[in-house]
């Protein structure tokens, strides 16, 4: 069995935000790269499979479209334990383009379980993982949670209103996951960081893909204004504020 | 001249700081106030191959640079600076000790095994009578040929509970003052060795110090590191690489003083405006950022001297000595900044400020690196 993770390279979470070009433009300058963390939690999950199959796993590849830069993020996910890495030689602007390119880049190889995080924590575009599907004419599930494999049979966990719903699939096949597939993302050891520097990082060219989507522009959320104190005795003009101002009321 | 890491070395870095930040902070207060052993965090540190990260991968170790280690060390002990001597004892005073002067059969044996953490290591130098001045070992290891008979006591050992290979250095020909002292590989478990009670430190509390005290205890011969007589150059070459990792955990201390100051400073307020607002705090910490990063630069010059092979020792002391003062003087101004919270154990700092004394008197005092500086400047 050979396992596929999607890979989005995204600023870290503690990333302070800015726009240039009139907020047309994400101002990548001094922001620090990560795995998504959906992502990362999906390497893990299938890294915990593999150990635990007993050879029946046989590879996990971890796949990214970006430009070189990227390439560090996926050199990481080699080191926390992916056997080798594609790069896709392509600016990720557009869920559509993104996916169009995966699909290019991994149809014809074999890979029996796909696995892509619910949404990348920089543009939150839920895209990515069933328009991938959709091109690879295969199946998907979306809102993973659990993932189990016995006797090379797949079962499948969804968190669902009010429960859970449990999902089984033919291979090979998409599965889009939330938070919960894994505990908590791995932390590459010295002998991951130190095997990453033999482990492969194949470079394809994208492939002529059309993007559907385009960002005409970024808005930021108003600045967090200043605590209004009131007087307790003078209930109306807080009510008034609440009306008013916050328009909560 | 290139002031930029590798990608290599800011993913262990990262590495560094993500075991730190996950793990160590949860229960780090805890056990600094019951000085429980972090038997477990030790566990994940050697599973990350932390415990052993400089040594030759022949000998099953990380095969990282200094640099990188300097980095590492640095996360670890902004927040935990108990966990971090316990990994510095065993990667530059151990570690590199058996690495750089064991013979091929004393790497095979003992190397493995630290370098994973399956076994940690102990340093054992200090004497109840001998700490700055070395050379004055009591402790005696009488050479009967095919083994060694030591008698004696060592003093402040990190990690002598938990560790169980020692390097214990002990004189053997008295006459011949300290070029008659030797340095051994000792198994804890050899008959003849007791331990004296738990330290209980003001820092560092969760390391585990005792001292260690040697009756007839037995070592084989082939336990001897280097030729009759190495035992005093031994131990000095090894506090040399010991510098280097004390240095970085000094200014982990302070730098992460600073940055919890930085935090602390946005968010208190005081006269109507965060207290970053008033100058008087705003200059402490530019002079404290001044000094972490001073104290960053001495660091990793030490550690790319070592690695690029050339001479390191007066940069390892300069680093020392300096990160070591300026711990001290970085955390003494956090618990200023935190005011009353500063002195209470929740907000961290108090604790930084008791661990960063530790820096300034363990492998070779402040003043005692600054004859090693004066020394190289001043001897013709």
């Amino acid at each position: 069995m050979k396992i596929l993770i999607c890979i989005s390279n995204v600023p870290d979470t503690t990333t302070k935000i800015r726009f240039v070009n009139e907020n047309t433009q994400f101002d990548t300058n001094g922001v620090q790269w990560i795995i998504n963390p959906w992502d990362e939690l999906a390497l893990t999950r299938a890294l915990e499979l593999k150990e635990a199959s007993g050879g029946a796993i046989e590879k996990i590849t971890v796949i990214s479209v970006g430009p070189q830069s990227a390439e560090p993020t996926l050199r990481k996910a080699l080191a926390i334990g992916a056997d080798d890495a594609i790069r896709v030689n392509a600016e990720p602007t557009d869920a559509y383009g993104v996916a169009f390119q995966l699909a290019e880049a991994v149809k014809d190889q074999g890979y029996d379980m796909i696995i892509a995080g619910i949404e990348s924590s920089d543009y939150n575009g839920a895209g990515v993982g069933g328009m991938l599907a959709e091109f690879l004419g295969i199946a998907s599930v979306s809102s993973v949670s659990t993932i189990n494999i016995e006797n090379g049979a797949v079962s499948l966990k969804r968190e669902i209103d009010g429960g859970s719903e449990l999902v089984g699939t033919q291979l090979p096949f998409v599965a889009i996951i939330q938070k919960g597939v894994a505990l908590e993302p791995r932390i590459p050891s010295m002998r991951g960081i130190m095997m990453a520097r033999k482990k492969p990082l194949n470079v394809t060219e994208g492939a002529a893909a059309n993007n559907m989507t385009e960002f005409v522009g970024y808005e930021l959320p108003p600045a967090k204004a200043a605590c209004k104190m009131v007087d307790p005795e003078n209930m109306k003009e807080l009510v008034n504020l609440l009306h008013t101002e916050a328009k909560v009321i | 001249m290139n002031f930029e890491f590798t990608e290599e070395q800011i993913m262990i870095r990262d590495a560094a700081r993500d075991f730190a930040q996950r793990d160590l902070i949860t229960d780090v207060i805890a056990r600094d106030t019951k000085a429980e052993y972090p038997t477990k965090h030790i566990k994940t540190l050697s599973e990350l191959g932390f415990m052993g990260m400089m040594v030759d991968p022949e000998y099953e170790g990380g095969g990282m640079d200094t640099v990188s280690y300097v980095l590492a060390m640095e996360e670890i002990s902004k927040i935990d600076a108990a966990v971090s001597v316990i990994m510095s004892v065993n990667n530059s005073l151990v570690c590199y000790g058996l690495g750089n002067y064991g013979s091929e059969e004393q790497k095979r044996k003992y190397l493995p095994d630290l370098a994973n953490g399956r076994k940690i290591g102990a340093y054992l130098l200090s004497e109840p009578e001998a700490g700055s001045d070395a050379t004055m070992q009591r402790t005696t290891a009488e050479d009967k040929g095919d083994h060694y008979l030591l008698n004696g006591t060592k003093n402040w050992i990190t990690s002598a509970n938990a560790g169980s290979v020692y390097l214990v250095i002990a004189q053997t020909h008295p006459e011949k003052r300290h070029h008659g002292i030797n340095a051994f590989i000792v198994d804890k478990d050899t008959p003849g060795i007791s331990l004296g009670p738990h330290e209980d430190k003001m820092g560092m509390r969760s390391s585990d110090t005792h001292s260690v005290m040697f009756t007839d205890v037995k070592v084989p011969a082939e336990n001897r590191i280097g030729e009759d007589g190495f035992g005093f150059k031994f131990a000095m070459k090894a506090l040399e690489a010991g510098r280097i990792g004390i240095a970085a955990q000094a200014l982990g201390l302070a730098s992460g003083a600073l940055e919890r100051s930085v935090q602390y400073a946005k968010e208190r307020k005081a006269f109507g405006t965060e207290i970053a607002n008033h100058q008087a705090i705003a200059f402490k910490i530019a002079d404290m950022a001044v000094k972490v990063e001073n104290a960053r630069n001495l660091c990793l010059k030490a550690a790319w001297l070592k690695d690029n092979g050339k001479s390191f020792a007066i940069a390892g002391s300069m680093a020392k000595q300096y990160a070591a003062d300026i711990a001290m003087e970085v955390t003494t101004e956090a618990v200023q900044i935190h005011g009353g919270y500063g002195y209470v154990k929740e907000y961290h700092v108090e604790r930084l400020m008791r661990e960063a004394k530790l820096t300034q008197i363990y492998e070779g005092t402040s003043e005692i690196q600054k004859i090693v500086i004066s020394r190289s400047l001043l001897k013709d």
